[in-house]
């Protein structure tokens, strides 16, 4: 019991701190100097209508690479971990009706979720969004056939090969263009259009079909663990 | 004091506390990976409420809001693109984080934490 | 969306996920707990729309609501297919 006070009195102290800091938080009026430059000249410079889209992919480049990087290393060490023994898991067969609804319901998920990542430099989107919905429909195919499902080849190449090509216009960018992860690489077209903003369509592709596969495989290898072979 | 901004405000801080407290007196261990998920959710919502300005509106560019005019009508786009980062690294560490406590609980076969004292002196 | 439904609307959400964040915490069925906790994500995202950053609320709902509750369900389910 003296714990748990000690604890409530240790929170309140906390909370105190924490209203304190935020107490003569005055409610903003002007954007500061930084956020009113991106919002001037984002849409110039890059060509993309939505500024959170030309904030992610050309001015805070580095910080997409570094998040990239950190899903492919959860990905391997999940993979590390998860190693199952010899024994064969056998696994019930699930229902008619998930059976027959998965299958309609696939190719209509995968294309929503393309749809939201190829317009991410148009209207609210991106790839970490399409990713997700990408992963969702992967999902729903193992819960459907946990043994006959997409293939995990085809996962692990997709995201192996989209990584690489990431890093490579990244550095293309440094060699050809400005800097690194440079849009302007490919002309900018007229603004609104599918094909404007030079290399930031191509560059979402990449991320959601990486954001994707590495999701769905992160998750299926919680449960449906993959065999230890010798290679 | 009732304005948009400081009720969001108040309520990220409240989630996260409420999620610190859970952390520390619960003693299952999911109940423990819970509490993070708390903890992570009440800190994007206080990021997120930082960046908002009064009576404007989401930062994308088209009929509604144009070009010349952008940056007197628009919210700070620099939290949002943070945030969208940090919540696909958040599910990250909650899937590593229930790995380790599948590895445990197989091998002690219980879920409670007061079990696992073998690094104790 | 005039000004005062806005703070009425932010008052409500405010409260309801106060009440799951709670119940996630102190309920006794694991079941129900985790619900909870995917229920708290979705709010939240409805709240991102109330403070305009729409971007941050559809990763949000497709993250925290969708994927997160799944890991948690496959994990319970090998732990509680282990002990039998």
């Amino acid at each position: 019991m003296v714990k748990k006070l000690l604890l409530l009195v240790l929170l309140a102290g906390a909370g105190l701190m924490f209203w304190l800091g935020v107490s003569d938080y005055q409610v903003k009026e002007e954007l500061n100097p930084i956020a009113s430059y991106y919002a001037d000249q984002g849409l110039e410079e890059t060509g993309a209508a939505n500024l959170v889209t030309a904030v992610v992919v050309r001015y805070r480049g580095l910080d997409t690479l570094g998040e990239v990087t950190i899903l492919f290393l959860t990905a391997s060490i999940l993979g590390f971990f998860l190693i199952k023994g010899n024994k064969k898991e056998t696994f019930r067969d699930s229902s008619e009706i998930l059976k027959t609804a998965s299958r309609l319901l696939e190719p209509i998920i995968i294309l929503a979720g393309v749809y939201v990542f190829v317009n991410g430099h148009l209207t609210p989107g991106g790839g970490f969004q399409g990713g997700a919905i990408l992963a969702s429909a992967l999902i729903l195919s193992y819960l459907a056939n946990p043994t006959d499902g997409i293939s995990k080849t085809l996962l692990k190449v997709t995201e192996s090969f989209s990584g690489l090509s990431f890093v490579i216009i990244g550095v293309l960018g440094i060699v050809l263009a400005g800097g690194f992860l440079d849009s302007t690489l490919l002309p900018a077209g007229s603004i609104g259009n599918l094909i404007s903003a030079g290399v930031i369509p191509i560059i979402y592709i990449f991320v959601g079909l990486k954001v994707g596969s590495e999701l769905a495989g992160i998750v299926t290898n919680l449960k449906y663990a993959p065999k230890n072979e010798s290679e | 004091m009732i304005t948009l901004e400081y009720i969001t405000l108040g309520t990220g801080i409240l989630l996260m506390l409420m999620g610190i407290w859970g952390l520390v007196t619960q003693k299952n261990l999911i109940k423990i990976v819970i509490g993070f998920t708390l903890v992570d959710t009440g800190i994007h919502i206080l990021m997120v409420s930082i960046g908002h300005i009064k009576n404007r509106t989401a930062p994308i560019i088209d009929d509604a809001v144009n070009a010349s005019e952008a940056a007197n009508k628009v919210v700070d786009p620099i939290p949002q693109a943070m945030v969208l980062t940090a919540i696909v690294i958040g599910l990250g560490i909650t899937a590593l984080m229930l790995t380790f406590v599948v590895k445990m609980a197989k091998d002690n076969n219980s879920l409670n934490v007061s079990n696992f004292k073998s690094l104790k002196w | 969306m005039d000004p005062n439904l806005n703070i009425i609307i932010a008052i409500v959400l405010g409260i309801i996920i106060l009440v799951f964040a709670a119940l996630a915490i102190y309920h006794k069925k694991l079941s129900i707990a985790i619900i909870a906790a995917g229920a708290v994500s979705l709010l939240a995202s409805i709240m991102y729309l109330l403070l305009a950053a729409p971007d941050v609320a559809m990763t949000e709902a497709a993250i925290g609501s969708g994927l997160s509750v799944i890991i948690f369900f496959y994990a319970l389910s090998k732990i509680r297919k282990h002990h039998g």
